[in-house]
């Protein structure tokens, strides 16, 4: 399997880095593609930018151990996880995952689980700027720890 | 010696991003309550488990997690990416 995992403080470009997964390789039956992108609204409050914060070092790590975990999980040929750090604004891709197998269960269901397990288990942290000049973090939500949770039954 | 890091919300609250002791308990539990000791605002954060997430040395620990010099310890609230 074929893996590239990165955190960037640079805008993300998720058409052009999904190409990678299977560009090349025969073997690729199918590719699903996550792209998570910034809304303009979040609890009822218009939101005009929003900074992302990381744990350098454990951040990589905690991304490339969902990565792995995926790959002993199901039959895939290549697998591209790239999140956005720093300041994003409203329609800015934050998240790309992009999984390439033979057939199209394996693929579908590793990119699920994919992003289910890094919304509750990579440290990562947003910090939303409404319209009204306040700002506030996010809170988390009970429902990505379900959707985790699913994967262990 | 340990070196401690503080991320998000909590960095805010505690108004600190590291630090490292000389001193420090046996156990991640330990530290926790030798951090609540403090007081005020530390009391307060670190008086709710669930609000607070741990690593040590970059990996999700549990509680009982025990420490040796030289461990990075990571506190951090509920993680909010993708």
């Amino acid at each position: 399997m074929h893996t590239e995992v990165r955190v960037q403080a640079e805008p993300l470009d998720a058409l052009t880095e999904t190409a990678p997964v299977f560009n090349g390789n025969s073997a690729v039956g199918g590719v699903v593609s996550f792209i998570g992108l910034m809304r303009d609204l979040n609890q009822g409050d218009q939101v005009t930018s929003m900074t992302l914060e990381h744990y350098p070092g454990m951040t990589e790590k905690a991304l490339a151990d969902i990565v792995g975990e995926a790959g002993i999980r199901w039959e895939l040929e290549a697998v591209r996880l790239i999140h956005r750090v720093g300041e994003v604004r409203p329609r800015d891709p934050i998240v790309l995952v992009a999984v390439a197998s033979a057939h199209r269960g394996e693929a579908f269901r590793a990119c699920e689980f994919i992003i289910d397990y890094l919304k509750t288990r990579a440290p990562f942290w947003k910090r939303e700027q409404t319209a009204d000049g306040s700002s506030r973090w996010v809170e988390a939500r009970v429902s990505d720890d379900e959707a985790a949770d699913a994967w262990e039954k | 010696m340990i070196r401690i890091l503080y991320f998000a919300s909590l960095r805010e609250r505690l108004g600190r991003a590291e630090e490292t002791l000389q001193d420090f308990p046996g156990t991640l539990a330990g530290l926790r309550v030798q951090l609540a000791a403090r007081g005020d605002v530390w009391g307060e954060v670190f008086a709710d488990e669930r609000r607070v997430l741990a690593a040590v040395n970059q990996e999700m620990a549990p509680v009982d997690r025990t420490l040796k010099t030289g461990d990075e310890v990571g506190f951090f609230p509920p993680v909010t990416g993708g």
